[in-house]
C-alpha cells in the first residue's frame, strides 16, 4: 500500500517535472527541473529494488552531467528572448500534431488495453540479494559485446569532438613547450664583440 | 543461460568487427605519427585496411549454417558476411575517390579517414545484429560518426547547417527507436530478436502495435524514406560532397539490415501489421521523389531526390514479407549503392578548384570536354533509371517481380508509372551532356587511377547487367527460403 502510494507520488513530480523541462523559459530553470526527475526516477527505481542503479543514476547524471551542464547553460551568453523570436509562429502546427498523436494513442489505449499484462510481474527477491553483484555477472559475459561497442562509442564522441572544435586559429596565444625545451642560449641572447666608442 | 567463457572459435566469426576496432585505434596511431605532415599516407593506410578487412572477413566468414555468438547478442550468417564485405570494398572505394578532392580543398585530414572507419563499424554490427541492445549501438555508431563527418569542413556555414538538421532530425530518429524499442520489451519481455520473433505471432497487442509504430517510423528516418526525408536533400547538398558520397551509398547498407533485423525477423510474426505501413512509405517515396526530382538545377539534390525514390523501392521489396522480396530488396540495394558511389566519382572528378560541378547545367556538353567522364556518366544515369541492359533494370524488374508475386498489383502498377516519369530527369542529364553546346568551363583533369576506378564501376554496372543472375544468386544463396 505505502509501496503503491509512494510509486503514485514520486510518479506525480517526474510527469510535473519533465513537463517543466520543456515549458519554463529559462534554460537553467529546465536545467534544475531535469535534475528533479532524475531524482525522481532514481527513486522509482529504489522502489523496484534496483539501488544500484538508482545510486548510479544519481551520481552520473545528477552529480556530473547535470552540473556540467548547467555549467555550459550558464556560461553561453544565450539571448533567450531572441532564440525564441519566430517560435511561437509555428506552435499551432505542433500543437495540432501533438493533439492528434495524443488523441490517436489514447484511443488505442482505452479502446483494447496495452496488452501490458502479457509480461509477468517480477517476483521480489531476497533481502541479501546483491543487485550490484548480479549486473557485474552480466557486464562482462552475456552483455560482454555490447559493453565494448558502447566503448567504441564513446572514442567515436571524442574524435569527432577533437575535429569539430579543435583548431589552430591564426595569433593564438599558445605555449609550445617543445619549442621552449628545445630553445638554446645562442638563440635568446647575442653576445656582440665591438669595439669601445671614443668619447667625444 | 549464459555462456561465461569464451574460447577463440565462439570469437572468430566476429572477427571483422574486431579486426575494424583495432584498425581504428591503430589508424589514430598511424595518424598522429605519419599521417599529420603527408595526409595522403593516412589514406593509403586506411585503403589498405579497408581490403585487410574484407579479406579477413572472406577468411573467417566459413557460415554454414547461422548461429548466434555473445549470448544472442551476434548473428553469424551469410547474409551478414556478404553485406560486411559490401560495405568494406565501397567504403574502400568511396575513400579511393575522396582523397584527392578533399587535398585540393586542402581539408585532407586523418579524422576524415577515422571517422568513416567507424562509421563502417557501425555499419558491421548492424549487419550481425541479434539483440536490440546490438542494433541501437550500431545505429548510433553509425550516426553519430556521418553527423561529425557532414560538418568536417567547419568553416563552410553551409555544412554546418546541414550537421544541424541532420543532427537534429537524427537524434530524434534514434529516441523514436528507442521508445519503440522499449514498448516491445515491455511486452514481450524480451530484448533477443530471436526470442521475439518465435514470441510474436498471431494477433498482435496494441501496445506491441504501437511500438512496431514507433520502429518503423524509425526505419523510416534512417532510410529517409518520405515523410521522414527532410534531412535528406539538404545533407547531400550541405555537405562536402565526398561526405555525401559516404552518407549516399555504405548507410543504405546498414539501414537494409536494420529493415531486416528489424522486421524480416525479429518481428517476422507480425509481418501484416509492417507491411502495410512500409507499403504507404514506399508509394509516398517513390512518387515524392521522382516528382520533386524533376524539379531540381543542383545535382547532388536531384539525387537526393532520386535517393529519395529508390528507398521507396528498396522498402517495396520488404513489403511482400518473403523471402522472394528480401532477396530482391537487398539486390536492388547493392546495385543503387554501386551505381550511386559512380555517380559521385563522377561529381568528384568533375570538380575543379571552387568549382562545386553540382549543378545540372555545368555539365553542358560534358561530352566534348571530357567524352569518356560523360560516357561513364550516361552509363550510371541509364542504370539508376533503370534502362535495360544496365544492371538497375534487372534490379527494379525483380522489386516488381516479387510484388506481383505477392498479390500486390496497384503498388508495382505505381512503381512502374513512377519509374517512367523519373526516368525523364536521368535522361536529362544525359541530354544536356551530349546534346548541348558546352559552356566555357575548365577542362578535363588528368587523375588517371581515380578515372580508371570510375570506369571499372560503371563497367560492373553494364557487366551485372549483362549477367543479371550472377549477383541475383548470391542474394538467393544468402537469404534461405
Amino acid at each position: 500500500m505505502l509501496v503503491q502510494f509512494l510509486f503514485y507520488a514520486f510518479s506525480a513530480v517526474l510527469i510535473a517535472s519533465a513537463l517543466g523541462v520543456i515549458t519554463l523559459r529559462n534554460p537553467v530553470h529546465s536545467a534544475l527541473c531535469l535534475v528533479v526527475s532524475f531524482f525522481t526516477s532514481a527513486a522509482l527505481w529504489l522502489l523496484i529494488e534496483a539501488e544500484f542503479l538508482a545510486i548510479v543514476l544519481v551520481l552520473v547524471y545528477v552529480g556530473a552531467v547535470m552540473v556540467l551542464f548547467l555549467f555550459v547553460v550558464m556560461m553561453l551568453d544565450i539571448n533567450v528572448e531572441e532564440v525564441r523570436k519566430g517560435f511561437t509562429r509555428h506552435a499551432w502546427l505542433g500543437w495540432l500534431t501533438v493533439c492528434a498523436i495524443v488523441f490517436e494513442i489514447m484511443g488505442v489505449v482505452f479502446a483494447r488495453g496495452l496488452g501490458i499484462d502479457a509480461t509477468q510481474a517480477a517476483k521480489p527477491l531476497p533481502a541479501d540479494y546483491s543487485n550490484t553483484g548480479a549486473i557485474g555477472q552480466v557486464m562482462y559475459t552475456q552483455y560482454v559485446y555490447p559493453f565494448e561497442l558502447a566503448a567504441v562509442l564513446l572514442l567515436v564522441a571524442i574524435v569527432a569532438a577533437i575535429t569539430l572544435t579543435m583548431r589552430k586559429r591564426k595569433g593564438l596565444k599558445v605555449q609550445d613547450i617543445g619549442a621552449q625545451v628545445a630553445t638554446r642560449a645562442e638563440d635568446r641572447l647575442r653576445v656582440l664583440k665591438m669595439k669601445a666608442e671614443d668619447r667625444k | 543461460m549464459t555462456d561465461t567463457t569464451f574460447s577463440l572459435a565462439q570469437i572468430l566469426p566476429a572477427m571483422p568487427e574486431i579486426y575494424l576496432t583495432a584498425a581504428v585505434c591503430a589508424l589514430l596511431l598511424f595518424d598522429v605519427f605519419f599521417g599529420l605532415k603527408a595526409p595522403g599516407r593516412t589514406a593509403s593506410f586506411t585503403l589498405f585496411l579497408l581490403l585487410g578487412g574484407a579479406l579477413v572477413t572472406l577468411v573467417t566468414a566459413d557460415v554454414q549454417v547461422a548461429h548466434l555468438l555473445f549470448s544472442g547478442m551476434y548473428i553469424a550468417d551469410n547474409l551478414a558476411t556478404l553485406l560486411k564485405l559490401a560495405a568494406f570494398l565501397f567504403v574502400a572505394v568511396a575513400l579511393y575517390y575522396s582523397g584527392d578532392y578533399l587535398n585540393r580543398r586542402r581539408i585532407h585530414k586523418g579524422e576524415y579517414y577515422v571517422l568513416s572507419l567507424t562509421a563502417l563499424l557501425g555499419i558491421l554490427v548492424l549487419a550481425s545484429a541479434g539483440n536490440l541492445i546490438t542494433v541501437y549501438i550500431g545505429v548510433e555508431l553509425l550516426s553519430l560518426s556521418l553527423y561529425a563527418l557532414v560538418a568536417f569542413d567547419r568553416d563552410n556555414g553551409v555544412a554546418a547547417e546541414a550537421a544541424m538538421k541532420y543532427f537534429v532530425l537524427g537524434a530524434i530518429a534514434s529516441g523514436t527507436l528507442l521508445y519503440g524499442m522499449s514498448l516491445v520489451y515491455g511486452m514481450t519481455g524480451s530484448l533477443s530478436l530471436d526470442i521475439l520473433s518465435s514470441a510474436l505471432s498471431g494477433e498482435p497487442s496494441l501496445g506491441l502495435l504501437l511500438g512496431l509504430t514507433f520502429i518503423v517510423v524509425a526505419i523510416g528516418f534512417k532510410f529517409g524514406a518520405v515523410p521522414f526525408h527532410m534531412w535528406v536533400p539538404d545533407v547531400y547538398q550541405g555537405a562536402p560532397t565526398p561526405v555525401t558520397m559516404l552518407v549516399a551509398t555504405a548507410p543504405k547498407l546498414a539501414s537494409f539490415a536494420l529493415a531486416f533485423r528489424l522486421l524480416a525477423e525479429g518481428m517476422a510474426g507480425q509481418v501484416a501489421a509492417w507491411s502495410q505501413m512500409l507499403s504507404v512509405l514506399a508509394v509516398v517515396s517513390i512518387v515524392l521523389g521522382n516528382i520533386v526530382a524533376i524539379a531540381q538545377t543542383n545535382l547532388r539534390r536531384m539525387l537526393a531526390y532520386s535517393a529519395i525514390s529508390n528507398v521507396g523501392f528498396i522498402l517495396l521489396g520488404f513489403v511482400s514479407g518473403t523471402a522472394d522480396g528480401y532477396q530482391a530488396a537487398l539486390y536492388f540495394t547493392l546495385v543503387y549503392v554501386l551505381t550511386t558511389l559512380g555517380s559521385f566519382g563522377v561529381i568528384l572528378l568533375a570538380a575543379r578548384d571552387g568549382f562545386e560541378a553540382d549543378e545540372i547545367e555545368q555539365y553542358k556538353g560534358l561530352s566534348k570536354r571530357d567524352p569518356l567522364l560523360a560516357l561513364v556518366m550516361a552509363a550510371l544515369m541509364f542504370s539508376t533509371a533503370g534502362v535495360p541492359p544496365f544492371v538497375g533494370f534487372w534490379a527494379k524488374l525483380r522489386v516488381l517481380e516479387s510484388l506481383i508475386h505477392g498479390g500486390h498489383l496497384w503498388l508495382a502498377g505505381i512503381a512502374v508509372l513512377m519509374s517512367v516519369i523519373g526516368a525523364f530527369y536521368y535522361l536529362r542529364l544525359v541530354w544536356m551532356m551530349y546534346f548541348e553546346a558546352p559552356g566555357d568551363l575548365p577542362g578535363k583533369l588528368t587523375r588517371a587511377p581515380i578515372r580508371l576506378m570510375v570506369v571499372v564501376n560503371a563497367f560492373a554496372a553494364l557487366a551485372l547487367g549483362l549477367m543479371p543472375d550472377a549477383l541475383l544468386d548470391v542474394c538467393r544463396s544468402v537469404i534461405p527460403l
